[in-house]
């Protein structure tokens, strides 16, 4: 199993006290497979991404990536994790703006020691061979969110997370995109998270996982 | 409306107390360093004026001559109004003595009262004199009565009992009192050989160190600039932060105007608390500072100034003033912004921090512009403030050039990089260049003043002993109390040394500028040793021949006379200038003649001073052989290595103040850099979660961190040692001409400079050191709350 997890609880503290987000989340993920992440705001979902990805750690239970557990790795080893093993697409893309768009594009990749390959076929499929000497600042919100598509397809991670990644884009953009994804993930043996709030997306993947209120409601084929 | 949008703008310093002190220290620190010196400054020119004011003497036209008090008694009996004054320095620690007839003298606050008959009794026999409180005095002076209102460093006494102190007969001159009569004889039917000189504008010593408190000016304008810097990248940042609400505030019905005058309201706030402060910390700063001004004053010109500071209301005005305009000049810019912001501006901080191609041409452009008017001003200005111009020129020039120097070497660094993290490293580095450009700037001023003013230091320095070694060739200098001494001493050395050389000197005029004239034997000492950097041909033979004279450096320079040309020498008479010497450390011109000449010229003038060449060996032992047969005045013996420490340690103390100036300017331009960073650190935790959260460890980023601010501080300090470099040369080549009146070689100190750049890369990292700190201990939940703010 490529994720696996087990019993997951997190909470914060608040001017209130501890509030849990997360209660005994448990989910796995094989190798190949996609998924989609759903749940109204606050329901735990960005947590959820943030503990899968070694951003943070459960308060209780296990995730582990291809038999590794994260929460028992220290930083440089959850660090060396998200380098090598994890992709992240991030809602609000977060590229390097001191990178131009085909140094963004391999910039994860030759993080990792990985060859990014062919760059400039990626982004002719990503539609972005006019910009890629452009920096993000100068390109709109649909490009970038594609750039940062392309940076984690480019370093051919072995779990792919997806915050959102459609959600700049219009319709037939997002659908495109989604395509490429699931088809990166199969040619690559990977397996992808994608949180969504749309369900025409998340019945483009194989399987749909519900959060309610921190808990897993539902697991479904999609 | 005024008070909640007040409270609006005043709870982002609540939330940045960090960029709060700053400003506030950032603007204590600029007027501190200003007003530190401007105290320093009206301290020293209010003893000058003290000193000048003790008759009264620069205010009344004189009489000027070989005069004696005969010369006083024939004017009198003729009905002229004057008094005598004989104005001198005797042997010992440094002191002035003035002497005056107390039934002729002006009267004012400044002269001793003598209303009792004892008192006036007892100055009369030259059993009382007068000086100010702190003033010390040799134990060979009669008894001193300590009075107010007299200048440090200064003996009042009888014009009787002044000569008995001077050791001569004659006297400086008469002062003419106001309202004379019209019907006088004519003066050059009474004394021939005298003139009229009418008063002079200003004290002499206020002139003489008007360049020096220039110096000093230069140097605090600098420090307030430096410090000005830091002052608007608070502001500039603040403003930026606050974009969102202004733009809230405006929408919620506040006027521009309104929002404007809030602003500048908060900004009159911040001149008040920084002005305070920097008026408390430049106060303690003169303080600290100005006993050694008083000695670098005393060792340069022999003008005396107190310890002691005087609170005057004007200075600390003028304190809050360029806290008002240095905040004025540092908020106009965000103020501007602010009353054409439109409503629907985006809410969003403009990327402040984002470098702009336009603004770096245009800044490049600007500081080539200045660097070209700097040279220029260099090859064809004249004047002192032609040469702070030149100055100003080219720091400036020089600031302005350093980012779009520092943003092409980065990106060049950039496109050569290997592997994405250094990749990343450079384009960062360059990304990060216009929020950190102001304090790099501050930090390039300072490195460049430390080198420029190191630099013509240790060429002073180094010339100066070299000088020294050759002015100072005599073993053993001695000075009799009279003439009759005098004679007995050359007795008793013959055939104990191997020459004994007078020195012998009276003060003259030069083209109606003061001056000192000597006479000097013609010896194989002077002409194998004296530091000539003119000559005509056979100068010494000349010379000897009594067919001209030699002058100082600062003669030739202020007359324009150097070899071949004839030159007025007042007592000395008209005669060519036979060669030009170095006279460094001499405010005066001076004249050498040959001892014979000088005797014809100057008959009646006592030599009691001499120069004795011996084997160094022997120098000891001849030494305790005169002190023990002679009843010398204090300092009647002294060796050449005594003369020479005490030349270096008033060298030594003269720059002291320079370079405690110097490490407080840099001590400015590190907080400017220490503040940038720690603010950059914080605003651009969005830029760096990214990377973190791509695989790269916390540790790794404040590593990163730290090699970007090293990297940044060591290029500075590269491109400082250029500008440093041409800060000397105009130091040297034009400001120290145009003040002093000599001309230094620029020695290199490649040694010195590496030193000063790698104190600039250790200030780097100290300043570096919290922001990365933070950075590598930052817990994870905080870097991942960048993305939790995107939902």
């Amino acid at each position: 199993m490529l994720l696996r997890t087990r019993d997951v609880d997190k909470s914060y503290e608040t001017a209130g006290g501890r509030q849990p987000v997360l209660s005994d989340v448990s989910f796995d993920l094989g190798a190949g497979e996609t998924l989609a992440l759903t749940g109204e705001s606050g329901s735990g979902k960005s947590t959820l991404m943030h503990l899968l990805a070694g951003l943070d750690t459960p308060d209780r239970g296990t995730i582990e990536i291809e038999g590794t557990d994260i929460a028992a790795q220290d930083d440089a080893g959850r660090a060396r994790l998200r380098r090598g093993t994890v992709g992240l697409i991030f809602q609000q893309f977060n590229l390097i703006p001191s990178l131009d768009v085909r140094d963004n594009l391999s910039f994860h990749a030759r993080l990792a020691g990985r060859d990014p390959g062919d760059v400039a076929a990626l982004a002719e499929r990503l539609g972005l061979s006019d910009h890629l000497r452009r920096y993000p600042e100068q390109l709109s919100g649909g490009q970038q969110q594609r750039v940062a598509i392309g940076r984690t397809l480019l370093a051919a991670p072995r779990l792919v997370l997806a915050d959102e990644p459609t959600g700049n884009l219009d319709e037939a953009t997002g659908d495109a995109m989604i395509a490429l994804m699931r088809e990166s993930v199969t040619q690559m043996g990977a397996a992808l998270l994608m949180v969504t709030h749309s369900t025409r997306l998340a019945a483009q993947l194989d399987r749909r996982l519900h959060l309610r209120a921190g808990r897993l409601a539902e697991d479904l084929p999609a | 409306m005024n008070r909640a949008a007040l409270g609006a703008l005043l709870a982002h310093w609540r939330r940045q107390p960090l960029q709060l002190l700053t400003l506030v220290v950032g603007l204590a620190l600029a007027t501190g360093l200003w007003t530190g010196v401007q105290a320093i400054n009206a301290q020293a020119r209010l003893d000058y004026a003290e000193a000048a004011a003790t008759l009264g003497q620069d205010d009344l036209p004189r009489i000027e001559g070989d005069l004696s008090l005969d010369d006083f008694a024939t004017l009198r009996r003729a009905g002229w109004p004057v008094t005598p004054v004989i104005d001198g320095t005797p042997p010992g620690p440094r002191l002035r003595v003035l002497g005056i007839d107390p039934f002729t003298a002006p009267q004012n606050g400044a002269t001793p009262d003598l209303t009792d008959t004892a008192d006036l009794t007892a100055f009369l026999d030259g059993r009382l004199v007068f000086a100010a409180e702190g003033t010390e005095v040799p134990e060979s002076l009669p008894e001193v009565r300590r009075i107010a209102n007299l200048a440090p460093g200064l003996v009042v006494a009888d014009i009787l009992a002044a000569q008995a102190i001077l050791g001569t007969g004659r006297i400086d001159h008469m002062l003419i009192l106001p309202e004379a009569r019209g019907d006088l004889p004519p003066l050059a039917e009474l004394l021939p050989d005298a003139e009229r000189v009418e008063a002079l504008a200003g004290s002499e010593i206020g002139r003489l160190t008007d360049s020096f408190h220039l110096n000093l000016t230069a140097f605090g304008l600098l420090a307030f600039a430096v410090g000005l810097f830091i002052v608007h990248a608070a502001i500039g940042l603040a403003f930026e932060q606050r974009r969102p609400l202004f733009r809230t505030l405006r929408a919620l019905g506040l006027p521009a105007a309104r929002l404007t005058l809030l602003l500048a309201a908060e900004l009159v706030a911040f001149t008040l608390l920084g002005g305070a402060l920097g008026i408390v910390l430049g106060y303690g700063m003169a303080a600290f500072l100005l006993p050694g001004v008083a000695a670098t004053l005393s060792g340069l010109y022999g003008a005396s100034v107190e310890g002691g500071l005087t609170l005057a209301p004007a200075w600390w005005l003028s304190g809050f003033a360029m806290a008002g305009i240095g905040l004025a000049v540092a908020g106009s810019q965000s103020l501007w912004q602010l009353a054409r912001l439109p409503v629907l501006a985006p809410a969003m901080p403009r990327a402040w921090a984002r470098a702009r191609l336009s603004t770096l041409r245009r800044q490049g452009a600007g500081g080539l512009v200045l660097l070209l008017a700097a040279a220029l001003v260099a090859i064809f200005g004249t004047g002192l403030v032609a040469g702070f111009v030149c100055l100003g020129a080219l720091l400036l020039g020089a600031a302005l050039l350093l980012p779009p120097v520092l943003s092409a070497v980065l990106s060049f660094g950039a496109r050569r990089a290997k592997g994405a993290l250094a990749q990343w490293l450079w384009a960062d580095t360059q990304q990060q260049l216009p929020g950190l450009s102001l304090a790099l700037m501050a930090l390039l001023l300072a490195l460049a003043a430390n080198i420029g003013v190191g630099t013509m230091v240790g060429s002073f320095r180094d010339t100066f002993t070299g000088w020294l070694d050759q002015r100072l060739a005599a073993e053993l200098y001695v000075r009799t109390v009279d003439e009759a001494q005098a004679t007995e001493l050359r007795a008793f050395l013959e055939g104990r040394v191997d020459a004994i050389l007078p020195i012998v000197g009276t003060e003259t005029s030069f083209e109606g500028m003061p001056g000192d004239l000597y006479g000097q034997p013609d010896d194989p000492t002077f002409r194998r040793n004296w530091p000539l950097l003119d000559a005509g041909p056979e100068v010494w033979d000349r010379l000897a021949a009594g067919e001209g004279a030699l002058v100082n450096e600062q003669l030739a320079r202020r007359t324009g006379f150097w070899s071949g040309a004839e030159v007025d020498l007042g007592a000395g008479g008209r005669r060519e200038v036979l060669g030009v010497y170095s006279d460094y450390g001499n405010p005066r011109g001076q004249a050498i003649l040959t001892l014979d000449a000088f005797r014809v010229a100057v008959p009646d003038m006592p030599e009691t001073r001499f120069a004795l060449r011996v084997p160094p060996a022997e120098v000891p032992a001849l030494a305790d052989a005169i002190a023990a047969r002679f009843d010398l005045p204090e300092d009647g013996l002294v060796d050449q290595a005594a003369l020479k420490g005490f030349s270096l340690d008033v060298f030594e103390r003269t720059f002291a103040v320079t370079a405690a100036l110097n490490v407080l300017t840099l001590v400015v331009a590190g907080f400017a850099l220490w503040a940038s960073l720690t603010t950059l650190g914080t605003m651009r935790l969005p830029q760096v979660a990214p990377v973190w959260a791509l695989g790269l460890t916390r540790r790794g980023l404040a590593l990163a961190d730290l090699a970007r601010a090293l990297i940044l501080a060591a290029f500075t300090a590269v491109l400082a040692i250029p500008t440093g470099v041409a800060l000397a040369w105009v130091l040297l080549a034009v400001v120290n001409v145009q003040a002093f009146g000599w001309r230094l070689p620029l020695l290199a100190d490649p040694g010195g400079w590496a030193v000063l750049s790698l104190w600039a890369i250790v200030a780097a990292a100290l300043a570096a050191a919290l922001p990365v700190w933070r950075l590598w201990r930052m817990p994870p939940a905080q870097l991942v709350q960048v993305f939790v703010h995107e939902r």
